[in-house]
């Protein structure tokens, strides 16, 4: 009954604080559908400059795809590319074209380049006499449409719940230490374990409340690639929130004001994004990668990758769950321990 | 008379700082005791340590016949801290509501006790509005409810009155006076002079020692002095 009126005020508190609940729901869905538009505007079309191709093979170059520019001296070219209005330019030197580009932007390069390979693609079937080698592609998981946004999307999805849930949990366990209602908790017969039960349900409801609208935007108004169950994908989303919110209540007893808190952020938020799957784990050096396996975005990351991108069921994600719930309830036996600091009993 | 709290040799220091030395302390049930003493004296840490949140570094705190802390001894002790443990998103009423229930007290029982203390601190008319608009003093008054609430035998309350005008100061004294004429044991920190006078007995505390400890009358006539001011420069000084 203790840890019941505990949770309602917490949720009344929550209610009356519009701002901090709009930054709990609205800023994730914002930051998404912005990620959303950034990664899914059109292909980059590269600015490329042809000088002095002959026709058969200039007609080689699909015009589809880049912007194509007619020069008859290498040097207007050059010029136009110094002055970024091209990417690079393609000229013949000793009979074979020759591509030079300005090369300051790696992702204009690798435009240019894709371009370039497709464009070439047939005439290199046509003059040799060896049969077709493109290749029929099946994709067993995605798609060729799949989009950058499909792969981050779980990652990105995780990490919102994962930042807003440990930031708030966090200062309002804080401000209740700052403020003196801790003590004032602690001077009644509550034991510790109800304050942090009572605080981990009360933010697991708004907890769940913020997965499932972040988690049904992203879907089904972002469009993002879901091939698995939602109920799945809100299990793996609860479960982090959950860790979020253990954590959070625990570091706060390392903060002694807000912007400590905020120093949280970059030290223990921001790194766990480097193990999450946006990153080749393999190609990390050595020295950071066996982080990896103690950060709970990694786990999260995983399983919801398998539901979203690969449509896995129970069976691939259980025990990612379980070291989530794992980390959780080790982090409130902590929390527990640490409130001993404030009374003995 | 009966003893509710015995002190038994209790000291404490944090790290290399020496808070409380050796204090020996009785208070009787039935009691308005008063402690005195500047701030940083280690009154708040000595009745912290009656109230169960904190432990000496050596001795101990004996409350009504156990060994603090005791969750049990805990459920009969009103604390109020020197500063408003208030949830300001929430209305008063509902504070208190959110407090009667750490008490375990009914539904009924809630509403009948938060009408009584609202009552107590004159705050009625202001029950239902945010704390977050209350003033200094409102809020002091409505940490008095609070610790009120659960008709406890032993009210410990660090330095109450702070903030209060003396109008209402005057009600709230008497409101002790009432409770102890109804059986409960009040200890109250102070570093008003005036109201040190209006306590049973009073304790005077200067850095962490308790120097002097008796009715205020014989306190005096001790020093021969005709105010508790003197008198405390008197044992300070000695």
């Amino acid at each position: 009954m203790r840890v019941t009126a505990l949770v309602t005020r917490i949720i009344k508190q929550l209610i009356r604080d519009k701002r901090t609940l709009g930054l709990l729901i609205l800023a994730p869905i914002l930051v998404l559908t912005m990620l959303h538009l950034v990664f899914n505007g059109g292909d980059y079309k590269p600015k490329i400059g042809l000088v002095n191709i002959p026709e058969p093979l200039a007609q080689q170059f699909a015009s589809e795809g880049a912007q194509l520019f007619y020069y008859d001296d290498a040097d207007e070219a050059q010029q136009d590319m110094e002055k970024l209005q091209l990417d690079g330019y393609i000229a013949l030197q000793e009979a074979k074209p020759h591509l030079t580009l300005e090369g300051s932007d790696p992702v204009k390069n690798g435009a240019v380049l894709k371009w370039l390979q497709q464009s070439l693609a047939p005439l290199t079937q046509a003059t040799s006499s060896l049969p077709n080698l493109q290749a029929d592609i099946t994709y067993q998981h995605g798609s060729a449409d799949m989009s950058q946004f499909d792969y981050f999307g779980p990652v990105l999805l995780g990490f919102f719940v994962f930042f807003f849930v440990f930031l708030i949990a966090g200062v309002s366990f804080l401000r209740e230490r700052t403020t003196g209602t801790l003590e004032r908790l602690l001077s009644s017969p509550l034991r510790r374990w109800e304050i942090v039960v009572g605080y981990v349900l009360g933010f697991g409801i708004f907890a769940t409340l913020q997965a499932t609208v972040i988690s049904a935007y992203a879907i089904y108004v972002l469009g993002m690639l879901m091939e698995g169950q939602f109920i799945y994908l809100l299990f793996t989303i609860l479960a982090l929130a959950f860790t979020a919110l253990s954590v959070g209540i625990l570091l706060s007893t390392f903060a002694s004001n807000e912007l400590q808190m905020m120093q949280f952020i970059p030290v223990v938020v921001v790194p766990q994004v480097f193990f999450s799957g946006l990153f080749n784990l393999e190609t990390i050096s050595q020295w950071l990668s066996w982080i990896a396996p103690f950060t709970p975005l990694y786990y999260a990351a995983n399983a919801l990758r398998s539901i979203m991108v690969r449509g896995s069921g129970w069976e691939a994600i259980y025990l990612d769950l379980l070291i989530l719930l794992g980390f959780s309830l080790i982090m409130i036996v902590l929390n527990i321990w640490a409130l001993r600091k404030y009374r003995k009993i | 008379m009966t003893s509710i709290i015995s002190a038994r040799g209790v000291s404490k220091h944090f790290a290399s700082q020496q808070v409380l030395h050796d204090i020996d302390l009785e208070v009787r049930s039935g009691e308005i005791l008063g402690l005195l003493g500047p701030s940083g004296a280690g009154k708040s840490t000595l009745v912290k340590q009656f109230a169960g949140l904190e432990v000496p570094s050596s001795g101990q705190n004996v409350v009504m016949g156990h060994k603090m802390p005791s969750l049990h001894v805990m459920q009969q002790i009103g604390y109020m801290a020197q500063a408003d443990a208030l949830y300001s998103e929430l209305t008063a009423k509902e504070n208190l509501d959110f407090f009667a229930a750490l008490y375990k007290l009914s539904k009924k029982q809630r509403r009948r006790r938060i009408a009584e203390v609202l009552a107590i601190v004159n705050l009625q008319e202001h029950a239902n509005k945010l704390v977050s608009s209350y003033s200094g003093g409102m809020k002091r008054r409505l940490s008095l409810a609070a610790a009120l609430l659960h008709e406890p035998e032993l009210l410990i309350l660090d330095e109450p009155t702070v903030g209060i005008d003396p109008v209402l100061r005057k009600q709230i004294w008497q409101t002790f006076h009432d409770l102890k004429q109804a059986g409960k044991t009040i200890i109250v920190t102070t570093h008003v002079m005036d109201e040190a006078e209006k306590c049973d007995r009073l304790g005077m505390i200067r850095d962490g020692k308790l120097i002097a400890l008796g009715t205020p009358n014989a306190l005096l006539q001790q020093t021969e002095t005709a105010s508790i001011e003197e008198a405390f420069l008197a044992y300070g000084g000695a």
